[in-house]
């Protein structure tokens, strides 16, 4: 049983080669409570999302309290407490991009995958938000995958041509 | 005056510049030896001053000040390099780490050096994805042909640079936020002071610099003071990345001198406005800054002169042009959306003023506004913010200037769009007209009070 008073009342459910990717960041920072981004993303990145028990867990790791995690994790609106589709994809409506038609994009790609904003397909295979400006402003009209890849200026035949290459699923980072 | 050479954009054209070898083959990383073999930190600090660099984030506070603030006895220092890059329309700095991460890297070492900083995290926004994936890679490159880890050139001095995600928080960009949010807390920026020079990353000296503000560092070590205040306009010296976006032909990221004009950007190298038509408007540094007139396109964009318009600032340098067919109400629509979804909620009048503004101009825009919802906006931006001293961080101010530069050089428009355009299935309800009014929508014995702004409950229409 570990040392601190956290004390765990399902089984564990972070496998250990996640456990190890989270305690290597420990020696980088001078606080264990500074892993708490980095662990969450090493545990979104796994199950594509961050359930109650793994937030327990990365806590216990991080010898803080469960609350603290959620805290934190709760600010940032990035991770889901329910899986995500295989890819998750941004559509910006932000300045440069709403000149463009941003906003009318969303509600077509929406509309493609019969979803709102924020859903994912039933075939759990994508889900799509909107997001404020993605920095890819060059593109704009902009949407970024989150495996990295970048789209536009599109217009509604390149959104429908996205979501059909987004489908396939994500890609590795070197091929961006 | 000599024809402008560029130097943070030069290699973005060669692929091959993100293998460290390509990169020292082209004299990258001899400023870097240069400054930690024959120059003492004070040297660097001292020359950096002396060329007058101003940060490229966003206040343009003078780099070589913020690092003499650093207290003399410090034990441990760290360095921020804040690469959240949010604020609308600006994308400089993903380029500056795509296409050129060992002249990013080489300015971190350099500024690290100067500042006694062992330890530099670069926070990078999650969705710069290609470029952390690229960073990653240059700073292990950079670590094994020694311009990192222990004793770097034989001088005795150690660093390590390491990568910490964002996870899509525009406040995180505010180097307070920036610092809880590496601590791993909710990103709700501090009061100053203390400053994060006297107590910043884990309550230690802490530096926070801007990711192109350092890769201008290695030019001026190799090219001098003198150099770097060749270029620009008064106050506002060296080169800067511009970026152009919006209802232009072509949306691009160029390398100036400091102090173009919009009217420059817009015509030489953004291609004109697109579909022929004319440009109305232009955000000048983000939106945050505010927006300009037409009239006022041949404003220098320097961190002094583009003030006289009413724009907050230079900002991120990141102009957004709108064509004449653009709606004020609509380019209101989209600051006023941004900032009430970005407001991190600490402190009332930015919160409940953000989510106020926003729901007052959504109102207008469709179609139940009247007259004195301006000057209600007009209140409610007078009262939010660093500048009257009623919020702890200055997303406040950013979300009330594109408010008060509109209602200063907009109002006809405004007021002519809230006549012409009134839809009579909008009903407006009792508690909606008393706030328009100024007077409480609350029962008199509720107490919700928020300095400056006046009651603050039941604003949801
Ligand atoms: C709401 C808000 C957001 C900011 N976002 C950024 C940002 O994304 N990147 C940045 O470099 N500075 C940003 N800043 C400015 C930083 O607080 C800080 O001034 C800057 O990083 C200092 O670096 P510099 O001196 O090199 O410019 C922001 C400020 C505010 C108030
Ligand atoms: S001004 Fe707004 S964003 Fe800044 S700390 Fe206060 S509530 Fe947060
Ligand atoms: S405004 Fe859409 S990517 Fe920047």
């Amino acid at each position: 049983m570990s040392t601190t008073s956290t004390t765990l009342d399902s089984p564990r459910m972070l496998p250990e080669s996640v456990r190890q990717k989270i305690e290597a960041y420990i020696p980088r920072y001078p606080s264990k409570q500074a892993v708490t981004l980095p662990a969450l993303h090493i545990v979104h990145s796994h199950f594509r999302c961050v359930p109650y028990q793994a937030m327990k867990e990365i806590a216990e790791i991080l010898e803080i309290a469960p609350a603290e995690v959620a805290d934190t994790m709760s600010f940032y609106g990035f991770f889901p407490q329910a899986p995500l589709g295989d890819v998750r994809v941004w559509v910006c409506r932000s300045i440069s991009c709403m000149l463009r038609g941003g906003d009318e994009l969303l509600e077509h790609a929406c509309k493609k995958l019969d979803i709102e904003a924020g859903q994912t397909t039933s075939d759990g295979k994508l889900t799509v938000e909107f997001a404020e400006c993605l920095g890819i402003c060059d593109h704009a009209p902009a949407a970024l995958a989150d495996d990295g890849r970048a789209y536009g200026p599109l217009d509604e035949a390149g959104v429908e041509k996205m979501l059909e290459e987004l489908k396939k699923g994500p890609v590795p980072p070197e091929s961006l | 005056m000599a024809a402008f050479e560029p130097v943070l954009s030069r290699n973005w054209n060669n692929p091959d510049i993100l293998s460290v070898m390509t990169y020292e083959s082209m004299g990258g990383y001899a400023a870097s030896r240069k400054a930690l073999t024959t120059m003492s930190p004070d040297n660097v600090v001292d020359l950096v001053k002396a060329s007058e660099l101003r940060g490229r984030g966003g206040a343009g506070f003078p780099t070589g000040l913020k690092w003499s603030f650093l207290p003399k006895d410090r034990k441990e220092t760290f360095m921020c390099i804040n690469g959240d890059e949010s604020e609308p329309a600006t994308f400089n700095n993903r380029y500056l780490v795509e296409k050129d991460p060992h002249q990013f890297i080489e300015g971190i070492l350099i500024g690290c050096f100067a500042t006694k900083a062992n330890t530099a995290y670069v926070y990078l926004r999650f969705e710069y994805i290609k470029a952390i994936h690229i960073l990653e890679k240059a700073i292990a490159e950079a670590r094994a042909a020694g311009h990192l880890g222990k004793n770097i050139y034989g001088s005795g001095f150690d660093l390590e640079i390491w990568c910490h995600r964002g996870a899509g928080a525009y406040i995180c960009g505010e180097e307070t936020g920036l610092i809880e949010s590496l601590e791993g807390k909710r990103g709700w920026p501090r009061i100053k002071p203390p400053f994060p020079a006297i107590e910043g990353a884990f309550r230690k000296p802490t530096v926070v610099n801007n990711i192109e503000t350092l890769a201008c560092v290695p030019h001026i070590v190799e090219r001098g003071a003198d150099w770097f205040k060749s270029m620009g306009t008064p106050k506002s010296y060296g080169p800067k990345l511009y970026t152009i976006s919006g209802h232009v032909n072509k949306q691009v990221c160029v390398e100036l001198p400091m102090g173009v004009t919009t009217n420059q950007l817009l015509e030489d190298h953004a291609g004109g406005v697109w579909k022929g038509r004319k440009a109305k408007a232009a955000v000048p540094g983000g939106i945050s800054m505010g927006i300009l007139k037409k009239e006022e396109f041949d404003i220098p964009l320097d961190f002094e002169e583009i003030r006289k318009t009413g724009c907050l600032g230079l900002g991120t340098a990141a102009v957004t042009i709108m064509d004449d067919q653009t709606r004020i109400i609509d380019y209101l629509y989209n600051t006023t959306r941004f900032f009430a979804h970005e407001s991190c909620g600490q402190c009332t009048p930015c919160r409940e003023g953000t989510g106020w503004l926003y729901k007052t101009v959504k109102r207008i825009r469709s179609g139940g506004g009247r007259i004195e919802d301006l000057d209600l906006m007009s209140h409610l931006a007078n009262n939010m913010g660093i500048t009257p001293g009623t919020t702890i961080c200055g997303l406040a101010d950013g979300a009330a200037w594109p408010i008060k530069n509109a209602l200063a050089k907009y109002r006809d428009e405004l007021e002519d769009f809230i006549k012409h355009n009134q839809n009579p299935a909008y009903k407006i309800t009792a508690g909606q007209d008393a706030i328009s009014k100024g007077q409480s929508p609350l029962p008199t014995n509720t107490s919700m009070f928020v300095p400056g702004i006046g009651l603050a409950k039941s604003l949801s229409n």
